[in-house]
């Protein structure tokens, strides 16, 4: 068989075909050997790039049946409420594709789930590649298309479901226009041009249709497509552990192991969303009935990615400044532009922030536990919980309505909460990781508890302590001990005070808050201290079990220790 | 009044007298037509109805409204009112009230039918108000429900949500939940307009129209979901609750599955 050049199975023959005239076997060869680490948390990003596909598939299927137009018909199908009703025939042919097509229902709310799902496992994965520090050199490129992505992502669910022009997205799409308009000096050409005059006029939903079928998907795929080739390149981080260096990737093959096990996962994620979509009710549209600007109903919130826009226009005060026969809108800048920009502009920079702040440019394969990088950890945190008191403050009156409270008390109470609980959360989060440093160090030096508790001769009890298993000692012995910067002098060697020094002394004061407050891993010393300890703490456990097995041996008599140890009756 | 050709020769009191007659035809045409909402039922309450009704609100109602009905601190004055109002609050428990609160709040009624039509028909006593609806014109049988459901989305989903959920209005206060009312309920409050609700009355929302809009309410009521699961009815917060709580929960279930075979 080794010898023989041409193949005899079918698959054999077809991979010979094709390879005399693609001539792929060596990259395919190479490839499909590719190593990548397992964690669990490395799948998120796998989540939304499956979200991604299901919603390619599922939307594909409801192209066939929408009709991106607000042009004015009359329903007259099968849904007795609204039949009658004028509506555009957007409305019109989403009310045919959720109660005339068939599987039209399911595909709407897979396709609609589907969206909720892509834009929350893109932000979790965030979470994972932020709180592992993975964006770190030589990936911040990859962070930052990451960061693209999400923002597109928000963008093409907005105007997928601004689509079918219902009372609930007509609503947001109103506010949206607000936001426009507010933009100073061109906010009212801007929305005279994408709505092809006043106010709701009759073109926004066939253009949003343009940018949400065709133009944003397609970026989508291709910054996906760089997003993962960086990856493949660059090679995927991995967490510390027995073996694992800066300069090796341990794992499984792509083949078989991740070709099966990413290929099944597909297919989890694909039956998790279609099993929702078929037992969770998502956007009734039926129920908001279509849009007109006259009409809005109680409650109306846009999808959770956008809440937190919706959220910050509703805790901000209501500023306007009114000068030389102008209104500057400050309650619409301040949150609904200002704001997002500064938090997008943050998140997209931090690699480098964080690079200039610890002063720490090298590259990094092996990812950061959470808890060894406290300051880091902490201002995750902190931002995530800012982000959700935005996001709770736009759901203000499902709050006020269902815990009987008042919306303006919440709305006050939530403007306080939205500068105070961040704050709290970042100190909060900061003292526990630097808790777990200190577990961590214990642990390695003393062990785990292991419930059993020993007698000593001379009477002293103690309890034995178990070594840690090699995993988790690399894995705690993995982080990287980093000292701070040192404060550099005020003055030069002559004595000369040096103003011009204080941007090295920020950074160094900087890489202090970052690192100082860390604890040290213990010293090469103190370990082979901990280790002679264990062996010790071994021979008297030993000799304890001895004891005890004497003890069953003279048939449970008691035997009680003397002062050499040894035991008599 | 024929020879009436310049202002000197219009006697002083003329204007006066004018202004009277004016007066006096506006009132009697106002007391005309008002009587008309005033429903027969009210108008034939026997003696002994208004009797018992009087004890009762001595009892229960006086604390607040004021022994004859002029209101207080506690309560608003409840002369005018009609008998429909009283039916409405009344009927759904919202009178008398659990507690000073900035709303009442439905819950199982305290006193029986016949008390409460008691009750009415001396609060109707106090001064002309609308009556209790005749069941004719709650009646929804040959009502056009699509044409209810715009009405509705014009004048009532903002405040009482899409669904009829109801929703947070300012301070606390807040339209409630419609899914509990009855057609006749229904009714009253559009033309008592009580708390904090506007009066709907025939001049803004006839009474075909009214009969529309119970016809859509009771669709709410009864409507299927055939979306599945409706969680509340309450739009995307509820949605985002559910996906980032089951749906990521589960998914995340997966990969620590996935990903523990191999540690």
């Amino acid at each position: 068989m080794s010898t023989s050049t041409t193949p005899t199975t079918p698959q054999g023959k077809v991979a010979d075909f094709l390879d005399e005239r693609l001539s792929i076997s060596k990259a395919i060869k190479s490839n499909i050997s590719k190593v990548f680490p397992d964690h669990w948390s490395f799948m998120l990003g796998e989540v939304a790039l499956y979200s991604f596909i299901i919603l390619l598939l599922s939307g594909t299927y409801l192209t066939l049946f929408f009709k991106p137009s607000m042009v004015e018909v009359i329903y007259n199908g099968p849904y007795v409420p609204l039949k009658g009703v004028k509506m555009s025939e957007a409305f019109a042919s989403t009310l045919h594709i959720s109660f005339d097509v068939r599987g039209g229902l399911l595909m709407r709310q897979i396709h609609h789930w589907a969206a909720l799902f892509f834009i929350g496992a893109m932000s979790i994965h965030m979470f994972r590649v932020f709180f592992t520090g993975a964006f770190r050199k030589p990936r911040e490129l990859n962070w930052v298309i990451g960061t693209v992505l999400v923002l597109l992502g928000i963008v093409e669910g907005f105007m997928g479901y601004s689509l079918p022009d219902d009372l609930l997205s007509g609503t947001g799409l109103r506010i949206t226009q607000g936001i426009i308009a507010a933009v100073p000096v061109v906010g009212t050409y801007v929305s005279f041009g994408l709505f092809g005059g006043e106010f709701p006029g009759h073109d926004v939903v066939a253009r949003f249709y343009t940018l949400h079928i065709l133009l944003i998907p397609g970026l989508i795929l291709a910054l996906v497509g760089a997003h993962l080739m960086m990856v493949w390149y660059q090679k995927h981080t991995q967490w510390p552990g027995p073996g694992r260096t800066e300069g090796n990737v341990v794992g499984y093959r792509l083949f078989p192991v991740y070709t099966a096990k990413a290929g099944g996962f597909f297919f989890v994620v694909l039956g998790i969303t279609t099993l929702i979509s078929a037992l969770v009710s998502i956007n009734p549209v039926w129920m908001f009935g279509p849009y007109t600007p006259d009409q809005v109903s109680a409650g109306s919130q846009p999808d959770w990615y956008m809440g937190f826009l919706d959220g910050a226009v509703r805790v901000m005060p209501n500023w306007e400044i009114n000068a030389l026969g102008h209104t500057l809108s400050l309650n619409l800048i301040v949150p609904a532009l200002v704001l997002p920009g500064i938090m997008t502009t943050l998140l997209g920079l931090y690699p480098w922030i964080e690079a200039w702040a610890t002063g720490d440019r090298r590259e990094h394969h092996l990812l950061d536990r959470p808890r060894n990088a406290p300051v880091r950890t902490a201002l995750g945190v902190m931002s995530i919980s800012f982000y959700l008191m935005l996001w709770i403050s736009g759901a203000n009156d499902i709050i006020a309505q269902t815990f009987r409270l008042s919306i303006n008390q919440i709305t006050v109470a939530l403007r306080v909460l939205l500068f105070v609980v961040p704050p709290l959360m970042f100190m909060l989060t900061k003292r526990w990781c630097l808790s777990l440093q200190r577990r961590d160090r214990e642990k390695v030096l003393h062990g785990h508890e292991t419930g059993r508790i020993l007698r000593l001769p001379h009477g002293e009890f103690v309890e034995i302590h178990a070594p840690l298993s090699l995993e988790e000692q690399a894995e705690i012995l993995g982080k990287m001990d980093v000292a701070p910067m040192a404060l550099p002098a005020a003055t030069d060697a002559n004595g000369v005070a040096q103003p011009a020094a204080w941007k090295a002394r920020m950074q160094a004061k900087l890489s202090q808050w970052f690192y100082g407050a860390n604890v040290s891993l213990p010293t090469r010393a103190e370990l082979l201290e901990a280790q002679s300890h264990f062996e010790h703490a071994d021979a008297l456990e030993v000799e304890a079990t001895n004891r005890h097995r004497t003890y069953e041996a003279v048939g449970g008599v008691l035997l009680a220790p003397t002062e050499d140890g040894s035991s008599r009756h | 009044m024929a020879n009436i050709s310049g202002s000197s020769r219009r006697r002083p009191y003329a204007g006066a007298v004018l202004l009277l007659a004016a007066l006096t035809t506006t009132g009697a045409a106002y007391a005309v037509t008002t009587s008309a909402i005033v429903s027969p039922k009210s108008a034939a309450a026997s003696a002994e109805q208004i009797e018992l009704g009087k004890r009762l609100f001595t009892e229960g109602c006086s604390s607040c409204h004021g022994l004859a009905g002029q209101g207080g601190s506690s309560g608003p004055s409840l002369i005018g009112v009609g008998a429909a109002a009283v039916d409405f609050q009344v009927g759904t428990g919202r009178m008398p009230m659990a507690q000073a609160d900035t709303q009442a709040m439905r819950k199982p009624p305290v006193y029986n039918q016949e008390q409460i039509d008691a009750l009415a028909a001396y609060v109707a006593s106090f001064g002309a108000g609308p009556g209790v609806p005749d069941p004719s014109q709650y009646d929804f049988s040959n009502a056009n429900v699509a044409r209810g459901g715009e009405i509705y989305r014009l004048n009532c989903s903002q405040c009482h949500n899409y669904a009829g959920k109801g929703g947070a209005l300012s301070d606390g206060k807040y339209a409630p939940s419609v899914m509990k009312a009855t057609p006749k309920q229904i009714y009253e409050a559009m033309i008592t307009g009580p708390q904090g609700m506007p009066v709907f009355s025939d001049a803004q929302i006839p009474a075909k129209d009214k009969q529309d809009i119970i016809a859509y309410i009771d669709y709410l009521q009864n409507a299927p979901d055939p979306g599945g699961a409706a969680l509340g009815r309450l739009g995307p917060v509820t949605e985002t609750v559910f996906m980032f709580t089951a749906a990521i929960g589960a998914v995340i279930a997966v990969t620590i599955w996935i990903g523990a075979k191999s540690r």
